[in-house]
């Protein structure tokens, strides 16, 4: 066995990935798992969009076309809950793997072997979850947020299933979000201080103690749902003494700051793109980090404005009112240094620029409706309605959807050496910004004239705007096979890329040869000031 | 021709957007060219009234300073956007590598910081000033004229009128009355398509009334946009509500909280009438009260069973086990043929009064009467394929539910 270790010691530097499939199960190479992170995502991405499909094709005329009321519901769920922890999460902690080493200087994450397992939980805790769409009582019915009791007393038989994958992905975070913790505080190259290490590092840190911090909470609400179901406790159920409330404060609790790790390191990624394109430094670095921290502490202390019409008291709902309303603070504070940074830069719009002036733009319109909703006598007008519906999938899809595209067109001729076709990004580009905006636009309105979300039919009244809106849906869903494509085509073929890539990046990911080789950084680099965050 | 439409349905008080999608069915009659034309449409906005693009005034105080708390933060964020969208445009046509632009390389300024988080603050709050008078007004639910308890339940409403004198309270159930067929589009939808019930509440205008919004099972909420009031229903808690209505006309919402398979079915009509003539229906509600009593020691002939069970069947029974009795297995299962609906009455009378824990099967006991649990019981053993030959009568219930205690 030492034998082997002295070996492979001894070629360390040309030291390639084991062959066949024993690569992809056992690496515990951050790039490897990087890579399957981000092929799992777009799986799930694909899986949970063709969901949304089905519910757009039945909302395309009123009345019932394709599916039941009972299988309708299903999909709202399962879409949620895929897009939430199987997509969007798992892109980022992907894109973290590739990033994070090359962007601290460091060989590899620090707790490998542990990257492996928090990757491999995946697939059978998804695996799990979407069997019970086969299963005979059906699966998850009760929406995303699962309140109880229509997701305990109420609940198909298959929600036990259903918990058991929750607490699977919760264990997959919680390690992957320790692994990037202890590889950004331990293995910074000397010099790389933290107030040196580019956004992207800077919002994954903030946002993995934001997964250590609440991710135990969603798994203490599962489990008293759990002991609801088949241990006779009453946590919430308020024949026995429980209180159905209850479970939306946990639930929330968590959810808040889990909408912000969907979005905090889409702010990093923004902040590393910007600049490159626009050829001039990030303006406002300090602040950017202060404003990040800022909104990490706020995503505590607001968590009650999901629930303003469950009847809290008149204190209750002014305090949440405000707190929620501080928020766009460091929020605005951010997309006025987006904006100063373009100011007066030298910009060109490759593919990666057009997804990332998208986002700004796009993620502010989200950014109003949601400052809209925090105003609580008006919030009553709004709350579940498709109001709510058009504000949060227009701060995650062309918020933190199209920061992670814009990073794999961004990043990828440094993962894989070759460039994408730029014709085709611009494309694709252009089909998911007009798809994104005919779908979610129209639901502004329809929420507005009244139209409740998660409903399989609707009065004749919201009939145009849901046609228009499932016309929107195609086209983008669709569009995101031409991703797929181009990224396929890179790889395969793709012309050579340059070590830097791009004219104006900087950062020490692009000081490595491209591709990046199989172990980076085995000595420290030296940190140059061009070199440090961009 | 839109505007003369929703002029003249403004002056009767009731919905406007029903009749202006009336006018858009007779204008596009191809299915295809709709979406173009509500393209055009929705892109062309002073073609249409401001009604389908935006939130509705109502017809209450509260939900007219609503609207105008909702349009003034719209109209905040419009001005910012203008600035910040104006600044990104600007940016990218004029600082372009193309155009021959010179990267400057300012990158930081401590007095922009503070200006843009001290002006974002004080926008703040001159919007949480007003909304915090609307707010506080909108609790104010002391000194009301009467009060109506709103229970939701899996998928209807209960809408009961308390009093303090027990003998002027009664109650009803509330249930979508647009038809299977019309959902399953086997028949043209008809005007209030999804938004119609069987019994509307009603409610005196000009009097405040409160509400008390509770539920049976899940949490469902009730919503009646025109009053700008919403309210979840939550089984063991009790919410308050109140509002006050100047305009007599038919107000309609739906709920608005996910509660399960029929979520989208399960409208909320609000009748706003007169004072004299919800007084006089209300007299008539409290005779019709006594006239249901007393069925309760009445015998009735199977036909008149079979009648008032069907009707009962079709009301509480039919959206899960649906009409046909075949119900919707294995969640909801079949009663044609069931070995419950065809076997001892004392099994049958049990899961009907009690319901089954750990499932969807509710304890109608506590919702329906002596003589309408009778008829639906009667109705299940001789419906469809099922003819078990007994008769039950109110009596048999009343003994039944009076032996289990």
């Amino acid at each position: 066995m030492s034998e082997v270790i002295d070996a492979s010691h001894d070629h360390h530097d040309h030291h390639g990935p084991a062959a066949g499939l024993a690569r992809w199960l056992f690496t515990t190479n951050h790039k490897d798992i990087g890579t399957l992170y981000l092929w799992f995502a777009f799986l799930m991405l694909l899986i949970g969009g063709t969901m949304a499909l089905i519910i757009r094709a039945e909302l395309f005329q009123p009345g019932l076309q394709f599916v039941a009321p009972e299988f309708f519901n299903q999909m709202t769920t399962n879409h949620g809950l895929i897009m939430v922890f199987g997509a969007i999460m798992p892109a980022f902690v992907g894109l973290a793997n590739w990033l994070v080493p090359m962007m601290v200087g460091a060989p590899d994450m620090a707790l490998p072997r542990m990257n492996n397992l928090s990757f491999w939980i995946l697939p059978f805790a998804f695996g799990m979850l979407i069997s019970t769409l086969f299963m005979e009582a059906g699966g998850p019915n009760f929406g995303w947020t699962f309140y109880a009791p229509l997701s305990t007393t109420y609940a198909p038989e298959t929600v036990t299933f259903f918990i058991f994958g929750v607490h699977m992905m919760g264990a997959s975070s919680i390690m992957g979000s320790i692994n990037i913790i202890a590889t950004i505080l331990n293995m910074r190259a000397p010099g790389m201080t933290l107030m040196k290490m580019p956004l992207f590092v800077w919002t994954w840190l903030i946002t993995a103690y934001l997964l250590l911090a609440v991710m135990p909470v969603l798994a203490g609400a599962v489990t008293m749902m759990l002991f609801d179901i088949h241990f006779g406790t009453s946590f919430f159920n308020a024949a026995g003494g429980g209180d159905p409330v209850m479970f939306q404060h946990i639930f929330w609790f968590f959810g808040h700051p889990e909408v912000y790790i969907m979005i905090l390191p889409a702010f990093g990624i923004v902040s590393a793109i910007i600049p490159t394109f626009a050829r001039k430094p990030l303006f406002g670095y300090d602040s950017m980090v202060y404003a990040t921290a800022s909104i990490a502490f706020l995503s505590f202390i607001v968590w009650a404005h999901h629930m303003f019409t469950v009847g809290m008291p008149l204190a209750g709902q002014l305090f949440f009112m405000y707190s929620t309303m501080l928020i766009a603070i460091p929020t605005g504070v951010k997309v006025f240094n987006w904006v100063a940074t373009m100011w007066q830069g030298s910009m060109t719009f490759e593919t990666p620029m057009l997804f990332a002036i998208a986002f700004v733009v796009l993620f502010t319109i989200g950014g109003f409706s949601g400052l809209m909703l925090a105003i609580t006598p008006v919030d009553y007008q709004y709350h579940d309605t498709y109001f709510v519906v058009a504000h949060f999938h227009y701060v995650l899809v062309p918020g933190a959807l199209f920061s992670i595209i814009a990073a794999v067109y961004y990043w990828l001729p440094k993962w894989c050496g070759r460039m994408y076709d730029e014709k085709l990004g611009k494309l694709h580009f252009w089909l998911s910004f007009i798809g994104v905006n005919v779908t979610f636009f129209p639901q502004h309105f329809s929420g507005l004239a009244g139209m409740p979300r998660r409903i399989p039919d609707y009065a004749l009244q919201f009939a145009d705007f849901n046609m228009i809106s499932s016309c929107g849906a195609f086209i983008f869903g669709f569009s995101q096979l031409l991703l797929m494509y181009i990224v396929i085509k890179a790889i395969r073929s793709g012309q050579p890329a340059t070590d830097r890539v791009w004219e104006g990046a900087h950062g020490l990911e692009w000081t490595l040869p491209s591709p990046a080789p199989y172990h980076s950084f085995t000595e420290p680099p030296k940190i140059t000031d061009a070199d440090a965050h961009s | 021709m839109l505007h003369v439409v929703s002029a003249v349905d403004r002056a009767r008080g009731i919905n406007r957007i029903y009749l202006m999608q009336g006018a858009w069915k007779v204008k596009v009659k191809n299915n295809w060219l709709k979406p173009v034309a509500a393209m055009a449409a929705a892109l062309s906005v002073t073609g249409l009234g401001a009604d389908e693009l935006n939130m509705r005034q109502g017809v209450t105080d509260i939900s007219r300073s609503v609207y105008d708390l909702h349009m003034l933060i719209f109209w905040i964020c419009v001005v910012i956007g203008v600035v910040v969208f104006g600044l990104i445009f600007w940016s990218v046509i004029h600082h372009r590598k193309s155009a021959g632009a010179v990267p400057a390389q300012f990158h930081e300024s401590t007095k922009l910081e503070i200006a843009w988080t001290l002006v974002p603050t004080l926008i703040l709050i001159a919007m949480a000033w007003p909304a915090t008078k609307v707010l506080v007004s909108m609790y104010d639910t002391g000194g009301e004229d009467m009060t109506v308890e709103v229970r939701g339940y899996q998928w209807k409403w209960q809408y009961k009128y308390l009093d303090d004198d027990f003998n002027r309270t009664f109650g009803f159930f509330s249930t979508m009355a647009t038809p299977q067929n019309e959902i399953q589009n086997q028949a043209a939808k008809g005007e209030h398509y999804l938004l119609e019930v069987d019994k509307p509440l009603r409610i005196p205008t000009n009097r405040k009334v409160r509400f008390l919004i509770t539920s049976e099972d899940v949490i469902h909420a009730w919503w009646v946009p025109d009053f700008g009031i919403k309210r979840d229903a939550i089984p063991g808690m009790v919410n308050e509500l109140w509002t006050i209505v100047e305009e007599p006309g038919v107000y309609r919402g739906q709920c608005t909280e996910l509660c399960g398979k029929d979520h989208g079915f399960m409208p909320i009509v609000v009748e706003a009438m007169p004072e004299a003539e919800y007084d006089a229906w209300y007299v008539e509600q409290l005779e019709a009260e006594e006239i249901r009593k007393e069925a309760l020691s009445k015998v009735f002939t199977p036909e008149e069973l079979m009648a008032e069970g069907e009707a009962v069947y079709g009301t509480f029974c039919a959206s899960c086990h649906m009409p046909n009795g075949k119900g919707v297995p294995p969640v909801f299962p079949a009663l044609d043929g069931s070995a419950i609906a065809i076997g001892p009455r004392e099994d049958h009378l049990d899961i009907i009064v009690n319901g089954k824990q750990g499932t969807a099967m509710q304890a109608f006991g506590r919702q329906l009467d002596a003589a309408q649990i009778a008829a639906v019981t009667h109705y299940e053993r001789h419906a469809w394929s099922n003819n078990v030959g007994d008769e039950t009568q109110p009596r048999d219930v009343i003994e039944y539910m009076a032996g289990q205690e």
